[in-house]
């Protein structure tokens, strides 16, 4: 049986009818077709589908579809506002803070919870932050100064995504 | 505008330009495709390590709804076996069929495809098909394989062993053992990894029936290497009428180069039920089934002067290749290993021997190093054992040995011919770094209180670049190792340079764009660079071995060359001058000498394609195509330290510091090799502290199966990296690079496991014979040990 589900996406209404266990991270990728956030694993350690809900950071691949009714959804797609880069975007660029992009999304919306908990984080606060999310390329040296950056080109402003 | 003179971007730090699409979530992946018409697949995989297959029965998955098709080994008639593609003299290689038709060999060996209209319809029926399997014993073990009584994998291959390999002299290696004073010996084991690419891997396979077109996405580090490999050698389908893409990949590490059962299957398939198909691989499939990495058991003996002159090594390797030859498997083990073995060190004598033997395990192949980390690690950790053995100061045996400083070649004694060399000089460089002295006062102080620092070094060398064609031919390779390099100026002087290497976050758009802006004296936004498409590149060998700067980026240099060559004709036709009088500066054609006398780029390359006042007999074009074949590989080399320290109640290995110094050469882009360094040195560091696949024996499971169970490295398990470089160019290719996508993982693993046996050593630990040092290990280490001299006692 197929439930119906309205929910908000990067300011956009979507309603469908989805199957009881389709997972968040399927229906954000496939049904809505926003690729930016990723599936690396199955048993959510790898973190590269993180999104946020109602202003969380969550795993989408730990979420049912249904769950997620009449939630605010932003995605990675939705974090540059009129074209500008997110602070936390133009620290990764800025920084190297990435290599082959797959965990990017994943860690720029874990980093923007990161910055909310703790703006000015210590580099213990970001790696203990982050755990959740694992990256093959960079060692994580370069993701670190990505965001002390964006902690800094952040200051005094709010993170500007709800 | 960025010209040779004023703004030369070759050795500057620019921001990435791929980077804008991957922040913002545009990247494209293969599994981001949508085509009309889409059908998904799953694959049936033996559960078991090593079991006969009496009967598929497909019935009901058949009904479930939304099942397309169905297909097993049986209905894949006039298939062939997916091909080894690097052949030894008595190399053993059994049928490899891309489904198991009567025994499967590994965890995971894929049976059957079950093809749907979705993801989830095509997993449910999955579970419906059932195999009827008849179990059979199994062997995973290394050390195990050839043992009497063993499981035997295939017939083809008695005893399991694939093949028996040997390097050096072994008459000189005996002679000189039997005179030496001091002589060390340990088993060293360097486990199997698993290179856990972020990105899984995937594919679409799309047939035309109106044209006869296949176009195949594929997660590949290398589309033309797949495409010929599937096309001439597996499916027997022509090569001009499939295309293969590697669009964004993400990561590689070395398992995404091989040609894989399930990209071949869907392609296959693709033809029978006219309809595009997708499949991605689960995490789980990927632990399953990407090609593994490593897996050695050595014993490896070290002949030494009182004085502490290296006068031989001894090294009898077992190499575990899975249960079939993946693409460059029988490679690994040996050219990539056994000819490192002469390190960075004047050798008396070497003789290395290689057995490579099949398990019941998922094929082992190429992972970052591949090879060069395992003879890395076995000298490395060996020659700090010879320190230990002669009480002399690790640096100091180093320093002893260390091949004198040279421009233009050293000779080997395991065939390789090193290009340049200047040892010494990453070792001071990098002890400009780390006050040696003080650290040792230090560690002595902190002794007294019980605590257990230690410090690593490892001063590594590593072959790259790869590979001139002849050279690796004569070795058994079935393919040239050139690459390719178009350089396509277009009417109005803007640039697209199509590579046959292939970005997977090395950062070729940048890099590439940098050494064209540069050359061309044009500003970098007029340059594209386009990779992982057979359909718009001539031809390719792809990327690994750290060969894109060094052999892609020489192609590309070439074609570079050609274009100035014809664009002098171009210009000294319009200027009524001698193409001999002819110069190319700051992106103009100019009289040598007169900057005045000059036709800009952009006029030249409008010239070229409206070719009214033109010289007689000039093809009309500009666009100049390059294959670079290089003439040796290249040998990049450092210094690397690292400082730990060891919870004595927990085992806990707590990395401090980790300092790397490396030269690879000429570097196009700091921030980029930087990054890579980094990166290979926490895979480096993962397997010297955490990472390992474990197969539990009898069953034959793979036990780390998931990263639930797979200690992948975390934020919070590493250190910020402190890097520098020295530079010696290579004198191989024209621009002067060597390589930089491996050294960190070549060369992190040996400091890190010397840097925890040099804490225990007051506890009368001097080696620990298999990786991961984890708490575990580490703990009952310490237990076992019996307490050396009066530090230990001090607690």
């Amino acid at each position: 049986m197929k439930h119906s589900v309205k929910m908000t996406i990067n300011g956009q209404t979507q309603s469908h009818e989805v199957e009881p266990r389709l997972l968040l991270v399927h229906y954000i990728r496939e049904t809505v077709g926003l690729t930016g956030t990723h599936v690396g694993c199955d048993t959510s350690q790898c973190g590269a589908c993180t999104i946020l809900m109602n202003g969380q950071a969550v795993k989408a691949c730990t979420v049912f579809t249904v769950q997620a009714e009449g939630a605010k959804i932003t995605t990675i797609e939705g974090l540059a506002k009129n074209g500008e880069l997110h602070p936390i975007q133009q620290g990764f660029w800025e920084k190297h803070g990435l290599q082959c992009g797959f965990c990017t999304p994943g860690m720029i919306l874990a980093a923007h919870q990161l910055l909310e908990r703790y703006p000015k984080p210590s580099e213990d606060q970001i790696r203990h932050q982050l755990e959740g999310n694992l990256c093959r390329c960079t060692g994580y040296h370069n993701i670190v100064k990505a965001i002390q950056w964006a902690s800094e080109n952040m200051a005094g402003a709010k993170a500007g995504v709800k | 505008m960025a010209t040779a003179t004023d703004a030369r971007l070759f050795g500057k730090s620019i921001k990435r330009r791929e980077d804008p699409r991957f922040i913002t979530g545009k990247g494209h992946y293969t599994d981001d495709l949508k085509l009309a018409g889409m059908t998904y697949a799953a694959f049936v995989r033996s559960p078991h390590a090593h079991a006969k297959i009496r009967k598929i029965d497909v019935a009901k998955a058949s009904a479930h709804p939304g099942v397309v098709a169905i297909f097993t080994g049986k209905d894949m008639t006039g298939v062939n076996s997916l091909p080894c593609g690097w052949l030894l003299p008595d190399l053993k290689v059994p049928p490899h069929p891309p489904l198991a038709v009567d025994t499967a060999r590994y965890v995971g060996d894929p049976v059957a495809i079950v093809i749907a209209e979705s993801q989830d319809a095509a997993l449910d029926a999955a579970e419906k098909v059932k195999v009827d399997w008849d179990v059979r014993p199994s062997v995973t073990a290394t050390g195990k394989a050839a043992d009497k009584g063993a499981a035997q994998i295939h017939e083809v291959a008695p005893s399991n062993v694939a093949f028996t390999w040997q390097i050096g002299d072994a008459a000189a290696t005996d002679a000189a053992f039997k005179s030496a004073p001091v002589v060390v010996k340990k088993r060293i084991v360097n486990q199997r990894l698993v290179a856990n690419a972020m990105e899984p891997r995937a594919c679409v396979a799309r047939y035309e029936d109106a044209t006869g077109d296949l176009t195949l996405w594929v997660t590949s580090q290398n589309p033309h290497v797949h495409r010929l490999l599937m096309t001439a050698f597996v499916l027997g389908i022509p090569e001009h009428k499939v295309r293969v893409i590697a669009p964004d990949v993400g990561g590689g590490f070395g398992s995404k180069i091989f040609l894989y059962n399930e990209e071949t299957v869907c392609s296959w398939a693709t033809r029978r039920i006219k309809r595009p198909i997708r499949w991605t691989s689960t995490r789980r499939e990927a632990f399953q089934t990407d090609a593994q990495g490593r897996d050695h058991v050595t014993d490896v003996e070290l002949a030494l002067s009182r004085e502490g002159k290296i006068l031989g090594l001894r090294v009898k390797t077992v190499a575990n290749l899975g249960a079939y030859l993946s693409t460059f498997a029988p490679a690994v083990p040996t050219y990539l290993y056994g000819t490192l073995l002469n390190g960075v060190y004047e050798m008396g004598a070497i003789h290395a021997d290689v057995t490579g033997v099949f398990t019941n395990t998922t094929p082992v192949d190429a992972y970052r190093g591949a090879g060069r980390p395992e003879a890395a690690y076995l000298i490395e950790r060996i020659i700090e054992a010879g320190a230990a053995a002669l009480k002399m100061d690790v640096l100091e045996l180093r320093r002893k040995n260390f091949i004198p400083k040279f421009a233009d070649g050293y000779q080997t004694k395991v065939a390789l011919s090193y290009d340049s060399g200047n040892y010494g000089a990453a070792l001071d460089r990098l002890l400009t770094m780390l006050d040696y002295k003080k650290f040792r006062t230090e560690q002595e102080a902190s002794r007294k209180q019980g605590k257990l620092i230690g410090i690593g070094f490892s001063t590594y060398i590593e072959a790259c670049s790869i590979a001139p064609s002849k050279v690796v031919g004569s070795l058994g390779a079935q393919a040239g190792l050139y690459e390719s390099g178009i350089v396509r100026v277009h009417p109005t002087g803007k640039v697209t340079v199509f590579t046959g290497s292939h970005s997977h976050g090395q950062g070729h758009e940048t890099t590439f764009s940098q050494l064209v802006a540069d050359e061309l004296g044009v500003p970098i936004d007029d340059v594209d660079i386009v990779h992982g498409d057979t359909g718009a590149i001539a031809f390719g060998m792809g990327t690994y071995g750290s060969r894109s700067a060094s052999v892609g980026g020489t192609a590309i240099h070439m074609s570079i060359e050609k274009i100035k060559e014809k664009g002098k004709k171009i210009a000294a036709h319009l200027l009524e001058a001698s193409p001999k009088d002819m110069e190319y500066v700051n992106g103009q054609f100019q009289v040598k000498g007169f900057p005045g006398k000059a036709v800009p780029f952009g006029q030249v390359a409008l010239t070229a394609y409206v070719p009214h006042n033109y010289p007689e007999g000039l093809e009309p074009g500009l666009e100049e195509t390059s294959f670079y074949d290089p003439s040796n590989f290249c040998f990049p080399f450092g210094a690397h330290a690292c400082v730990v320290e060891v919870d004595r109640d927990t085992g806990k290995v707590k990395v401090l510091r980790y300092i790397a110094v490396d030269d690879v050469g000429n570097v196009i882009n700091p921030m980029i090799v930087d990054g890579m360094v980094h990166g290979g040195v926490a895979q480096g560091i993962g397997q010297a502290l955490w990472e390992g696949a474990v197969y539990e024996d009898g069953s034959g499971q793979l036990v780390t199966g998931t990263m639930m169970d797979y200690a992948l490295p975390k934020a919070d398990m590493l250190p910020m990296y402190e890097t520098d470089r020295t530079v010696t160019p290579t004198l191989v290719n024209p621009l002067g690079i060597k390589g930089a996508g491996e050294t960190g993982t070549i060369a992190a693993t040996p400091a890190v496991v010397n840097a925890v046996i040099d804490a225990l050593r007051p506890l009368g630990v001097d080696h620990i014979e298999t990786m991961p040092l984890s708490p575990e290990r580490v703990w009952k280490t310490i237990q076992a040990a019996k307490p050396a001299g009066a530090a230990s006692q001090k607690r």
